[in-house]
């Protein structure tokens, strides 16, 4: 599944990184606290969030994951829109909560 | 190979350059992804610490056909005891810094458990100098 698949079934909106929506996914990620994701998110993982500032970029591209959803409404900087479509790193929004997009992940087939 | 970096200490938010940069070198080396990613790790949460605690300061990289030897040297306010620094959970960060996700207490651990070497060095008052090593090769491992 890629991740331009999960934003049309979830109805996700696209705030930056546009061009890497082709992005292969292989698993989930859940976390706010940014040396625990860095410590145990895979590779290709999609990163679920409330975090929404720039340094979210560098932990999502540093450990090529296929892209962030920031969940709950939380607002997206400027700042970090325009360093995710540098680091062509998809960042995705929804107002649903963690818990929501999950089951809906799972209903996906993405364990 | 060696690299330089100067890590500016007035928007923490932007830390991780250096990390990114050596990631991208690195990768055109044709080093194993598993390897980038440790040293990626390791260098991410020594850049942050010095943004965070320090006001920034010098990275200097050193890679060989063996090893990656990186060197972070601050001159901030220095750390009273790294071995209670080193301890999962323990962070001095205020809670402006938490509430953005840092200041969890991972970023010495972090830095331990996925580097093959970590010297840390500190003087109150003076700066602290760390210094991380990973082997490029898996007999290092």
């Amino acid at each position: 599944m890629k991740v331009k698949d999960i934003c049309e079934k979830l109805d996700l909106s696209v705030v930056a990184g546009e061009t890497a929506l082709e992005n292969e996914i292989s698993t989930v990620y859940v976390g706010d606290l940014l040396s625990w994701v860095m410590a145990h998110a895979k590779a290709s993982s999609i990163w679920i969030t409330i975090q929404s500032h720039v340094n979210i970029v560098a932990v999502a591209s540093l450990l090529n994951l296929s892209c962030i959803i920031v969940a709950e409404g939380a607002k997206v900087d400027e700042e970090t829109v325009e360093k995710a479509n540098n680091e062509e790193i998809p960042i995705l929004t929804t107002n649903k909560d963690a818990y929501c997009l999950i089951k809906e992940l799972i209903h996906l087939g993405i364990e | 190979m060696k690299l330089n970096f100067e890590v500016d200490g007035d928007d923490f938010l932007l830390a991780g350059e250096a990390s990114s940069q050596v990631k991208k070198v690195l990768k055109q080396l044709g080093v194993a992804s598993d390897i980038i990613r440790r040293i990626a790790i390791a260098m991410y949460e020594a850049e942050i610490n010095m943004v965070l605690h320090a006001n920034g300061g010098m990275v200097d990289v050193d890679i060989s056909p063996e090893k990656i030897y990186i060197v972070f040297q601050d001159t901030g306010p220095g750390i009273e005891d790294i071995e209670l620094a080193m301890q999962e959970g323990y962070s001095t960060a205020s809670d402006k810094i938490r509430e953005l996700g840092f200041g969890a207490g991972m970023g010495l651990p972090n830095m331990k458990r996925y580097s093959d070497d970590l010297k840390i060095t500190s003087e109150l008052g003076k700066g602290t100098k760390v210094e991380i090593i990973v082997y490029l090769n898996r007999e290092g491992d």
